[in-house]
């Protein structure tokens, strides 16, 4: 992998592939005969980032944190509740029908689920054909070149295109998944947990591959993963979420030699490490508790029922992200804003 | 139970000889477990690390004679806990020796909880049946258990069911079940894999000082080599259904023998320093374990294969006193960079 220099807003002079800005998902609840609104899961509460071309921009959090929601409102699986998503210069937040069709083109996902999220009834050539064949780019002949030579890129043999799902195992078929999003050379790929469900020997595989095709493609990748010591790896900034929000977001190397918000440090603190002489030494931040329930968020900061260094005002105000150092941003009380 | 009976009556907790677990499918004969062997102590901390289809968990489902027969079947070795061999016991004295002293926990805290009965009656059903109690001293110790294992409120808590108690507090709640009759060997069979890294902490915090306390020793089983890194005292890194390295957890971190270990240690982001290289991948996948292996069962995968490799299966042999590798080539083998 190509590592540029840190990616900060200020210094980065790459195009801004995808810039969200104030994005809201909440889901209604509704109650009673009448199925009156008693209130929202706020699984997305105001997430701003930018993602500049090349770059791999990590999403992590605890499960139920909202990365996930992110994701998948980002792409407009789920319709937004307040907030823009500018995609290569148009608001995707706002598109209807073909032009987000169109669009769509551009941006695809890959999923957590290697076993789920391909159809059992298709085989390899029309699962990664498909995408060819909705935009008519090509039929027949050409279409089946293309699966073949897709499959090669992703490390298959394109012999087996003949082939159905249940014919491959977990790090075949997430590479099946990726062939299809490679297939419409897209600018951005949203990787929703795409290793958690492989082994060890095996997401080093698929890692190693999804970092050969960013250099080889100029890929753009939006990683989901809640797995620390991988996002290190492969992202070149990461964001931080907790129930909704993001609580930090700065370049690599800083976040993990430098949190400032307690949760980052927490969150690093809880991550084993394979080396059991460190282990032997390490002082853990254990937090109590769990994550609260993100359809009654505590009032003040989201963080304050396990946060060990809450005090008065977190209980009352949610802090704001704001600018601690160039291109590092935190929401505390406890960190102050650049001026 | 027999705390007086510590001494030299046997010579280890757990002497695991040879035990070998097959499955007979459609396809033909899973060797799911092939022949391994491992002694414990008193109070000691094994970790078992490999991949899903190792035969890790079956190894543990082996000592606890939970193998669902048919299709599975303990096919031979003995499994010594005490110095009496568990394989040779009646189905009756299992019972009394599992959740008494043997327990086990499991990956997914919620389908091992029965749904329609609460927690408090889980925890004492066990107390009422090995340990004699009645109704009212049984929930005593439930409440106590469950104060143990950190859950706030414990007295209004036994009374819910376990959809109402979160991912970790059933795993706690699991956990108390598990100690509530002093067992002296904890079986943890991926008990974070379901959970988030900050509750895995608090888990893996909690097992550690309650063995401090309690003195039981713990068998954990897991794919993280990070958890082990800092859980266990000895590791047993898996295979294919064989042991294929054994030691001191400090000496296979640094010093590892077998090329498969070696892999994937090198596979784990954060083992090296430099994080802008790319991560070492073994080749391939895993084998199918249906049928006769042929030969060392890594040997499709292994950078460091021989001609020999390809027929003749490699057996554990000794590195120094403590630590023992099943591979020809061991002498040749280093560290990836």
């Amino acid at each position: 992998m190509t590592i540029a220099a840190p990616a900060t807003p200020q210094t980065d002079s790459r195009e801004v592939v995808l810039r969200v800005e104030n994005l809201k998902k909440y889901f209604p609840i509704h109650r009673g005969v009448f199925q009156t609104h008693v209130g929202d899961v706020k699984a997305v509460d105001g997430i701003s980032f930018t993602v500049h071309r090349g770059e791999t921009l990590g999403l992590v959090g605890e499960s139920g944190c909202g990365k996930t929601t992110a994701g998948r409102t980002i792409i407009r699986l789920y319709e937004p509740t307040a907030g823009r998503v500018d995609f290569l210069g148009t608001d995707m937040a706002t598109l209807k029908g073909e032009g987000l069709r169109h669009i769509r083109q551009k941006m695809q996902m890959i999923f957590q689920d290697p076993y789920a999220s391909l159809n059992p009834r298709m085989s390899v050539l029309r699962i990664v054909g498909e995408p060819l064949e909705v935009f008519h780019i090509a039929a027949g002949e050409e279409r089946k070149e293309r699966v073949a030579q897709l499959l090669e890129l992703v490390g298959l043999n394109p012999d087996f295109m003949r082939r159905y799902p249940h014919e491959f195992s977990g790090g075949q078929r997430q590479r099946i998944g990726l062939a299809r999003s490679l297939a419409l050379n897209p600018d951005l790929i949203i990787c929703d947990e795409p290793i958690s469900a492989l082994d060890v020997s095996i997401q080093a595989q698929v890692v190693n591959l999804l970092e050969d095709l960013q250099e080889k493609l100029g890929l753009t990748y939006v990683f989901i993963a809640h797995d620390l010591s991988m996002v290190r790896h492969i992202s070149n900034r990461v964001a931080v979420m907790y129930l909704g929000k993001i609580m930090e977001l700065t370049d690599r190397d800083t976040l993990y030699s430098n949190p400032q918000h307690p949760y980052t440090q927490a969150l690093l603190s809880a991550v084993p490490v394979p080396d059991p002489v460190i282990e032997e030494k390490r002082q853990r931040i254990i937090l109590e508790g769990d994550l609260p329930s993100p359809a009654h968020p505590p009032k003040g900061c989201n963080f304050n029922t396990r946060c060990p260094k809450a005090f008065d005002t977190c209980f009352d105000v949610d802090p704001d992200i704001v600018q601690i150092a160039p291109g590092h941003f935190c929401a505390c009380h406890l960190v102050k804003g650049q001026a | 139970m027999t705390e007086q009976q510590t001494q030299s009556a046997w010579q280890h907790l757990l002497d695991v000889r040879n035990l070998e677990t097959q499955f007979h499918t459609e396809d033909g004969v899973v060797h799911a477990v092939n022949r391994i062997s491992y002694t414990m102590n008193e109070g000691d901390t094994l970790g078992v690390v490999g991949e899903s289809g190792c035969g890790k968990s079956v190894h543990a489902l082996s000592i606890m004679r939970l193998i669902p027969n048919p299709p599975g079947k303990i096919t031979g070795g003995e499994v010594f806990f005490r110095g009496k061999d568990l394989l040779q016991l009646t189905d009756d004295e299992m019972r009394r020796v599992r959740g008494a002293e043997i327990a086990m926990i499991f990956q997914d805290p919620m389908t091992s909880l029965n749904p329609v009965l609460t927690v408090g009656f889980q925890i004492m059903e066990a107390l009422k049946l090995h340990q004699g109690m009645d109704e009212k001293v049984a929930r005593a110790r439930a409440e106590e258990l469950l104060v143990l294992v950190g859950i706030p409120e414990a007295r209004q808590r036994l009374d819910d069911y376990p959809h109402q108690f979160s991912g970790g507090m059933r795993q706690r709640a699991m956990i108390a079940m598990g100690l509530s009759c002093n067992p002296g060997l904890l079986i943890a069979d991926e008990p974070t894999t379901a959970l988030d890294v900050t509750i895995q902490a608090q888990i893996v915090d909690l097992v550690k000082r309650l063995q401090e306390k309690i003195g039981m020793a713990v068998i954990w089983i897991t794919h993280d080599l990070g958890v082990v890194a800092g859980m266990a005292r000895r590791v047993n890194v898996m295979y294919a259904g064989s042991i294929i390295e054994s030691g001191p957890v400090k000496e296979i971190y640094a010093n590892p023998h077998h090329p498969y270990t070696v892999g994937l240690l090198g596979s784990l982001p954060g083992a090296r320093r430099d994080r802008t290289k790319r991560l070492y991948s073994i080749k391939g996948e895993p084998p199918d374990l249906v049928g006769e292996l042929k030969g060392c069962p890594f040997a499709p995968r292994c950078a460091f294969r021989v001609e020999r490799c390809a027929f003749e299966a490699p057996v554990l042999e000794e590195i120094d006193s403590q630590h023992i590798a099943a591979c020809w080539e061991k002498a040749n083998v280093r560290r990836v960079q």
